[in-house]
């Protein structure tokens, strides 16, 4: 498979601050693909990289197999859904979504019908004559995708789609867009903070922190097998397990990431804990336990005989549960 | 075009510069070339037999500004300025303070108008009302009679000073139509700075034990300062260069703008022409400087 | 903003606020009652007669034709001209960062702050220096000079307005620097452009001080006024035209009032 976009030790830099430092990235084509950290981490920097609105201060980058730095954002075939949507507030919904085709100077009946057809797909008919101050949020990031996607992108970029949503909707936009991307199958990127959001939809998932790529993986391998500290922290909560508490057990003195829900009750055996707070939430019951001086954290599910504060408790995990980690940080 | 659009895309500088040199270029050559030809000509002297301009630097228009007669207009001047920025600030401060804290809705737009409308009226029609109401004839006499306070009128024109013939040669005429003409621009700084004090601070004041005088005192007042002093710089660089007004209602005692006026005119006498125009430079250039430090630019 | 507790207005404020405003207006009122008088040499309060007649001898009179087209023309290329520079000017002060900002900001903003003599005075001398005759053309170059910082006011406090965003959606759209212009900067910046063109030909068109200056032996429309200030020949003539005036200058400022009514102060604080 092509690569849609290649990045090759990419970096940003203002003045001293580095916003990207030597990145490589591949994004596949047909992917969905997502670049999660938190703030300042350099994804956006990435995706604005891409889109053509910034340009990096070294390395390469290509976009299927052709040099993007130096080409401006309007000769690219990648179309961009902006973070406050972006709509024109001088024009109407369909006059919106045309826009794109206006400027290609496509003729008026045939952009019309391709902007109705693009409002269709993204389930909104018949707003055409609106003006965007009169729709709701998620209207107004429908009538962004669909302004996007007529323009049949090879590569659609999100920049934080759902962020400014509500959680009702944000799930049903979720599915939405996973939905749309198999009927499309072009590739989509897209850049969030919300690490629910990148393991739910997308392929792989790019990790990034203060402009450097972590972690690249499919959300499964990112989850079970963080790298770091950092990746394990970020992406779930998790237990890190010092090297001498992980080689008392394994042999090896590494650090260890052990995610809380693969600590299990048991009658006995395993490692003796006391139990320092307990948190009922429904389905699950969140424990803090300390073992010796290390304190971990445990979901277990809600069953007839939950610990108390105070509890001297019996947890054991599986030893596969324990993921080995490459870095300490 | 396409390659024009991508050369400008790829060199950002490039077109900041395109947009910049225009405007720049205009004002910096026109303008202010215009103010250093000025400024240059204030050095320069007249010939006193000849009458004709001596283009040798010298400090001997400067001291020429220093002979009674004219140091008489430049004090003159400056504190008509004061008097008039004294009493704008005086009669701006209820109309913004009603129009900032109290005037909602259709109102403040109504407000807002009524003071842009005279704002932006024509400022020789408006020096002509006030000819027509300081007139001997009219309206502001016949009201007098009408009273029967012609006698307070007059006791009043006798005075020194402020006195005169009748209303519109004496100072006090001079003096109205100046407060008029500028009060608009008094209140609109005034009350975009009144709108600024935020309630919480009144609250907060109220909560402390304040009473209505107290807060207004020791909140309003101080937090409405920057607005005072940018609505009195105008009110004071406007009278300080204004030579129509004292002109047309005003005795023949001589104002700044008079002088400038009347040297550079038939006597071209240039040097001292400038030279009184850069009295006004000067003294609104400290003024500008203090405002900045008390910082009143936050309301322009 | 609004006083706790107070939602009315002590009485005191409120006449003293309203005595204000009718001080404000009062005297314009009177020219509209003046313009109708019979009395033609004096100001004589109350008017002996009222009568329509000075119009139509206004309307008859030449020389406030050619003043007023001369002064609608010098307005209209001098706004133009502000256009022009105020735009390019506040585009590039509120789009990027650069050494002298702050600077040039003072720059547009000086021909209105220093007094009007001192800017009649210079460019005057600049004239005389540099053997340029006095036209029509040297009062449009002053009057563009002072209307520029009108349009800039207006249109930048519309620039920061306008997200940066949307330059950057139509680009990814497919629309390069001039179409962005066109498509979108233009349209979103209109009305305000509008609104500082219309202020700044009400500026030009009632400026005098400067005008005095840079004029030969041209009349605008205020330096007739002026004339027939100190030498009047039919005084209710002049109130005829003074009323027009108001009239005409009436209407651009309230259209632009509700042209940048949402939240925008309109440049009016400096003059």
């Amino acid at each position: 498979m092509t690569a849609a976009v290649l990045f090759s030790k990419v970096s940003r830099h203002y003045g001293l601050v580095k916003a990207l430092d030597e990145v490589d990235l591949e994004v596949l084509e047909g992917e969905f693909f997502a670049m999660l950290g938190p703030s300042g981490s350099g994804k956006t920097t990435c995706l604005r990289q891409i889109a053509g609105f910034d340009q990096p201060t070294a390395g390469h980058i290509e976009i299927f197999g052709e040099t993007a730095e130096g080409v401006p954002p309007f000769r690219r075939n990648v179309n961009t859904v902006f973070q406050d949507y972006a709509l024109f507030p001088h024009l109407n919904v369909l006059d919106n979504v045309a826009y794109g085709l206006m400027i290609r100077g496509i003729a008026k009946t045939e952009r019309y019908r391709s902007a109705e057809e693009a409002l269709d797909l993204v389930a909104l008919p018949g707003l055409g004559k609106r003006r965007a101050g009169e729709l709701s949020g998620g209207q107004r990031q429908r009538v962004a995708l669909a302004r996007a996607l007529v323009n049949k992108p090879r590569v659609l970029l999100l920049d934080e789609p759902l962020g400014a949503l509500d959680l009702k909707l944000r799930e049903q936009m979720q599915e939405e867009l996973k939905t749309l991307h198999r009927q499309l199958g072009i590739t989509f990127i897209f850049v969030t903070h919300d690490q629910n959001e990148a393991l739910s939809m997308a392929d792989r998932v790019a990790l990034f922190n203060e402009g450097r790529v972590v972690q690249v993986g499919t959300p499964q391998e990112i989850y079970r097998q963080p790298n770091s500290r950092f990746v394990a922290d970020f992406v779930g909560s998790s237990n890190v397990l010092p090297p001498d508490f992980v080689a008392s057990l394994v042999g090896s003195s590494r650090w260890a990431s052990l995610r809380p829900e693969s600590i299990r009750l048991t009658e006995s055996g395993g490692h003796e804990a006391s139990v320092v707070t307990s948190n009922f939430l429904g389905g699950s019951t969140r424990l803090a336990l300390d073992l010796g001086s290390l304190r971990l954290h445990a979901m277990v599910p809600s069953i007839s005989v939950v610990p108390v504060v105070g509890d001297k408790v019996h947890i054991d995990w599986n030893q596969g549960d324990m993921h080995l980690m490459e870095e300490g940080v | 075009m396409r390659r024009l659009a991508d050369t400008l895309w790829r060199h950002p500088r490039l077109l900041l510069l395109l947009m910049l040199a225009p405007p720049v270029l205009w004002l910096g050559v026109i303008y202010l070339g215009s103010l250093a030809a000025l400024l240059v000509q204030s050095f320069f002297s007249i010939d006193e037999f000849s009458g004709l301009i001596n283009y040798e630097f010298t400090l001997k228009t400067y001291r020429e500004l220093l002979i009674p007669a004219n140091l008489d207009i430049l004090v003159r001047t400056v504190s008509m300025a004061t008097a008039v920025t004294l009493a704008a600030i005086a009669v701006a401060f209820p109309i913004a303070f009603y129009a900032a804290r109290y005037a909602r809705g259709r109102w403040k737009a109504a407000f807002y108008i009524g003071v842009m409308l005279p704002l932006w009226s024509s400022y020789l029609v408006k020096i002509y009302a006030w000819k027509l109401v300081l007139a001997k004839e009219g309206i502001l006499n016949w009201l007098f009679a009408k009273l029967h306070l012609t006698w307070l009128l007059e006791a009043y024109l006798s005075l020194p000073l402020i006195g005169g013939n009748s209303l519109s040669v004496s100072y006090t005429g001079t003096f109205l139509v100046f407060l008029y003409v500028w009060l608009p621009f008094m209140i609109l700084p005034l009350q975009a700075a009144l709108e600024r004090v935020p309630v919480n601070l009144l609250e907060a004041s109220a909560d402390l034990g304040g009473s209505s005088r107290q807060t207004f005192r020791h909140v309003v007042l101080p937090l409405a300062l920057p607005g005072v002093i940018a609505g009195s710089i105008f009110t004071f660089s406007l009278t300080l260069g204004d030579y129509i007004i004292p002109q047309i209602i005003g005795s023949s005692r001589l104002f700044i703008g008079q002088a400038v006026y009347s040297h550079q005119g038939t006597a071209g006498n240039i040097p001292l022409a400038a030279a009184f125009a850069v009295v006004p430079i000067v003294i609104m250039g400290f003024y500008l400087w203090m405002a900045k430090r008390a910082g009143a630019f936050d309301a322009l | 903003m609004r006083s706790s507790g107070q939602h009315e207005a002590p009485l005191k404020l409120k006449l003293a606020a309203g005595a204000g405003l009718l001080f404000l207006h009062l005297p314009i009122l009177l020219i509209f009652v003046y313009a109708f008088t019979t009395e033609e040499r004096s100001y004589q309060w109350p008017p002996p007669g009222l009568t329509t007649k000075w119009l139509a001898v206004a309307w008859n009179r030449p020389d406030i034709w050619e003043a007023l087209a001369l002064s609608i023309k010098v307005a209209s290329v001098s706004t133009l001209i502000a256009l022009v520079l105020g735009t390019l000017c506040a585009a590039a002060v509120s789009r990027s960062q650069f050494f002298g900002r702050e600077t040039i900001s003072l720059l547009v903003i000086l021909p209105i702050a220093l007094p009007g003599i001192v800017t009649g005075i210079a460019l005057r001398s600049a004239f005389n220096l540099s053997d340029i005759p006095f036209s029509t053309w040297t009062i449009i170059l002053g009057h563009a000079t002072f209307c520029v910082v009108v349009v800039y006011n207006n249109a930048v406090a519309r620039f920061r307005r306008t997200s940066v965003s949307l330059i950057e959606a139509s680009m990814d759209l497919g629309a390069d620097g001039f179409q962005t212009l066109r498509y979108v900067i233009l349209p979103n910046i209109a009305t305000a452009l509008l609104a500082g063109g219309m202020l700044a030909f009400a500026l030009s068109f009632d400026e005098v001080i400067v005008t005095t200056f840079t004029a030969g032996q041209q009349q605008t429309l205020p330096i007739w006024m002026l004339e027939e200030l100190v030498r009047p020949r039919q005084r209710p003539v002049t109130n005829v035209v003074a009323m027009v005036v108001v009239l005409a200058t009436f209407l651009p400022i309230l259209g632009a009032f509700y042209l940048t009514r949402d939240g925008d102060q309109i440049a009016g604080s400096g003059k």
